[in-house]
C-alpha cells in the first residue's frame, strides 16, 4: 500500500521527504495534539486532515481533538472571527460566558490527553481558553492563529489577548497579520494539499464534462474567479475587467463560482448586484456551488486560461495557490498574501483596478506562450513553497525550536 | 589526514519581532536597536523562505525601499551592499544606517509607505541536524553535492560564514585541510558569489565546480 509520504514524494521529490524524516527523528517519542472546533469544512480542518496522519507516518504520535458547544458558543466564536478581522461588532457578555464555560467543560473532557502531551497546538480563538484550565500541563502550548489580526476590533481583542498571551508561542500566517505578544511569534504560511479533491490531477474527460455541464465553450478562452460573493473579493470589479477585455477578445467567457445560498444578507446583496451587472451576457456564468464541490472547482480552474483573484482585501489567498498549482497565471489584487505569491511576469500580475486587470487579461489571452511560461513557473513556485510538505517541515522545525527555548541556534545530533 | 566532512542540514524558523517601520526614519530608528540576528536574516534569510526564485533584490531592505517607499535611488544603493564584505553584522548595520541617513539628509520629505506595506522586522532560529552522511575523500563531493538538500547548501555555504573564523564556507575549510592539492579548488569556491544566487543555482554551480575539478587532471 502506498503511504501518504510516498504519494507526496512523487510530487515533491524524495529528498524533501527524507528531510522531513530527519527532522522527525529528533522528535521521536514526543506526543503532539492539535485542537480545533471542526472536523470537516474550512481550511483548518482540511490541513489537519492531512497534517495529523503525515505526522504519525513520520513516527511522531499525533492526535487531533475537536471541541464543540451549543449554538451560542458558535455564535460567540463567529463574532470573534469577524471582530478580529476588523468588524466593529461587540460580543454580548452572555455569549462570552458561554465561550468560557464551554472551554472549561471541554478542558475537563480532554484534560488527561492535553496535560500529558509534549506539544499542543490550539487553532484559532475557539479553544483558546483551554490553556487556563490546564495548570498541570507538562508540554509546550502554541496558539495557531489563522486569522488576519492586523486590524482587530479593539474591545474584542482586549478581551481575548489575556487568554492567548499565556501560551508559550504563537504562529501567524504572515508578518502583516501579527499583533505583539509576550512570547515568540512564529511565521508559517499556510499550504495546499496536492492530493486533496480540490487539487488532485484530473482526467481531461472530467474537465470536459464540467465544461459541458455549465455550458462553457471549449473553443473560446475562459477566465474565472473562485470566491464567495463578498465585496472584498471585488466581483463587480471582475465583471468590469471582463467587459473591458471582451472589447478586444469578443469570444471571452467569464466564470464566477462561489458558495450557494448563504445566511449573509450582505453576500446576497453583492450577488444581486453582480447578476444585474452581468444581465444579458450569455458568456458570463455565475455558479453557486455546494460546499463540497471540490472536484468541480478543481475542473473549472483547470479549464480556465487564467485565474483572477481581484481582492481588495485578502488573507493569504489560498485560491491563488490552488490556481497556480494548476499551472495557471493569476491576476490578483495587490493585497495581503497575494503579494507573496504573485510576482509580475513570473507567476501572474498584481493589479489595483479593473482597468489593470483588463489589461493583463488581454496580454495573457493574446500571448499563449507567455501564459504557458508564467503558468509553468507558478506551478513550480507552489511546488517549492506552498505545498503541505513545506508546512510540515516548518511545524517540525518549530517543535524542535520549542524544545530549546532561548537558543537562536539549535544544533542537534 | 584531516577529519571527514559530515553533511548537515538546517531549517529556519521565522519569527516576527513585532518591530515595524512605515517610513524611512522609523526604519533607521529600528535599525539602531534591532538585534543583529534580524539584520542577518533580512540579508540572507530570503534564500530559505517562500520567495520567487528570480528575485529582483538581494536583501529585504532594498526591496522595501523600492516597493514600499518607492525610493528607487535608496533601493539601488542598499542593493549594492554586500554582506560578505562585512566580517561582523554590526559593521553591516552601521553601513546600512549610514546609507539611510545620507538619504534622509538629501530628501526634502521622509519617504513613507502605505499602511499595508510596512517593513516588518523578523529574525530566525536555525535548527541544524546531521544527515548521517559522511565524506572521507574530497572527490566524494562530486556525487554528494548534487544530492544535497537546499538546507544543506545554505548551512555549508551561507551559514558557514558566521561559524568559520575567516568567513569561509565549509567546503573551503575542509579542502584547505586536505592538502595543497586543493588550493586551486578553494580559490574557485571562494570566487562564487552566493549573494546574487538562489540556492538551487548555488547547488548547480558547486556541483559543476566539483565535477569539473575532479573530472580533469586534478583528480
Amino acid at each position: 500500500m502506498t503511504t501518504l509520504l510516498q504519494s507526496y514524494a512523487e510530487i515533491v521529490g524524495a529528498d524533501v521527504i527524507e528531510q522531513l524524516h530527519q527532522l522527525a527523528r529528533q522528535l521521536a517519542g514526543r506526543r503532539v495534539v492539535h485542537v480545533n472546533s471542526t472536523r470537516v469544512g474550512g481550511g483548518v480542518a482540511e490541513i489537519l486532515a492531512k497534517l495529523v496522519p503525515v505526522t504519525n507516518e513520520l513516527g511522531i504520535e499525533c492526535d487531533w481533538e475537536v471541541i464543540s458547544g451549543s449554538p451560542d458558543f458558535y455564535h460567540c466564536t463567529k463574532g470573534f472571527h469577524n471582530a478580529l478581522q476588523g468588524n466593529a461588532t461587540p460580543i454580548p457578555e452572555r455569549l462570552l460566558r458561554v465561550w468560557e464555560e464551554t472551554n472549561a467543560y471541554c478542558a475537563d473532557q480532554l484534560r488527561e490527553k492535553l496535560e500529558s502531551a509534549d506539544i499542543v497546538f490550539i487553532h484559532d480563538p475557539q479553544p483558546a481558553a483551554l490553556l487556563r484550565h490546564m495548570p498541570q500541563r507538562r508540554g509546550r502550548w502554541i496558539w495557531r492563529c489563522h486569522i488576519d489580526l492586523s486590524h482587530p476590533f479593539r474591545p474584542v481583542w482586549r478581551y481575548l489577548r489575556p487568554f492567548v498571551s499565556q501560551y508559550d508561542a504563537s504562529i501567524f500566517s504572515l508578518a502583516d497579520f501579527v499583533q505583539r505578544m509576550p512570547h515568540d511569534v512564529y511565521l508559517i504560511p499556510p499550504s495546499i494539499d496536492p492530493l486533496s479533491e480540490k487539487n488532485i490531477e484530473l482526467d481531461q474527460s472530467e474537465i470536459d464534462e464540467v465544461r459541458v455541464r455549465f455550458g462553457i465553450d471549449p473553443d473560446r478562452p475562459m477566465i474565472c474567479q473562485i470566491s464567495r460573493f463578498d465585496r472584498f473579493k471585488d466581483p463587480l470589479g471582475v465583471v468590469q475587467a471582463y467587459k473591458l477585455a471582451k472589447k478586444f477578445a469578443p469570444g471571452l467567457q467569464l466564470v464566477m463560482a462561489g458558495g450557494e445560498a448563504t445566511d449573509d444578507p450582505e453576500g446576497e446583496a453583492v450577488l444581486r448586484e453582480v447578476r444585474e451587472a452581468c444581465e444579458g451576457d450569455p458568456d458570463i456564468h455565475i455558479l453557486l456551488l455546494p460546499a463540497d464541490a471540490h472536484r468541480t472547482i478543481n475542473a473549472l480552474q483547470r479549464a480556465a486560461d487564467l485565474v483572477l483573484q481581484k481582492s481588495t482585501r485578502e488573507g493569504f489567498g489560498l485560491t491563488v495557490t490552488e490556481a497556480m498549482w494548476k499551472g495557471k497565471p493569476v491576476i490578483g489584487g495587490d493585497v495581503g498574501g497575494i503579494r507573496l505569491q504573485v510576482v509580475n511576469h513570473q507567476t501572474g500580475f498584481l493589479v489595483n483596478t479593473p482597468e489593470g486587470a483588463a489589461l493583463r487579461i488581454r496580454y495573457l489571452i493574446f500571448n499563449g506562450g507567455e501564459r504557458r511560461r508564467i503558468g509553468a513557473q507558478a506551478r513550480e513556485f507552489v511546488r517549492e513553497n506552498f505545498l503541505l510538505t513545506r508546512h510540515m517541515r516548518e511545524y517540525l522545525t518549530l517543535m524542535l525550536a520549542l524544545q530549546h527555548p532561548g537558543q537562536q541556534r539549535i544544533e542537534l545530533g | 589526514m584531516t577529519e571527514s566532512f559530515r553533511i548537515k542540514d538546517c531549517a529556519l524558523a521565522e519569527i516576527a519581532t513585532g518591530s515595524r517601520a512605515q517610513n524611512l526614519r522609523e526604519l533607521r530608528d529600528n535599525l539602531e536597536h534591532i538585534d543583529t540576528d534580524s539584520i542577518y536574516y533580512h540579508f540572507w534569510g530570503a534564500l530559505l523562505r517562500p520567495r520567487f526564485i528570480n528575485r529582483e533584490f538581494n536583501n529585504d531592505f532594498a526591496e522595501w525601499a523600492r516597493r514600499g517607499l518607492r525610493d528607487y535611488r535608496l533601493s539601488e544603493r542598499i542593493a549594492v551592499l554586500d554582506p560578505t564584505a562585512y566580517p561582523e553584522t554590526e559593521q553591516l548595520r552601521r553601513e546600512l544606517i549610514e546609507l539611510i541617513e545620507e538619504r534622509l539628509e538629501e530628501s526634502e520629505h521622509v519617504p513613507w509607505a502605505r499602511k499595508d506595506e510596512q517593513f516588518h522586522f523578523r529574525r530566525s532560529k536555525i535548527v541544524v541536524f546531521d544527515t548521517g552522511i559522511e565524506l572521507s575523500r574530497p572527490e566524494q563531493l562530486v556525487e554528494a553535492v548534487p544530492a544535497m538538500s537546499l538546507g544543506s547548501v545554505f548551512y555549508h555555504f551561507i551559514d558557514a560564514r558566521r561559524r568559520e573564523p575567516r568567513g569561509q564556507n565549509d567546503f573551503q575549510a575542509w579542502l584547505g585541510g586536505c592538502g595543497e592539492a586543493y588550493h586551486g579548488l578553494c580559490l574557485q569556491l571562494g570566487s562564487i558569489d552566493p549573494f546574487f544566487q538562489s540556492l538551487p543555482e548555488l547547488r548547480r554551480q558547486l556541483s559543476d565546480g566539483f565535477r569539473n575539478w575532479f573530472g580533469s587532471a586534478h583528480s
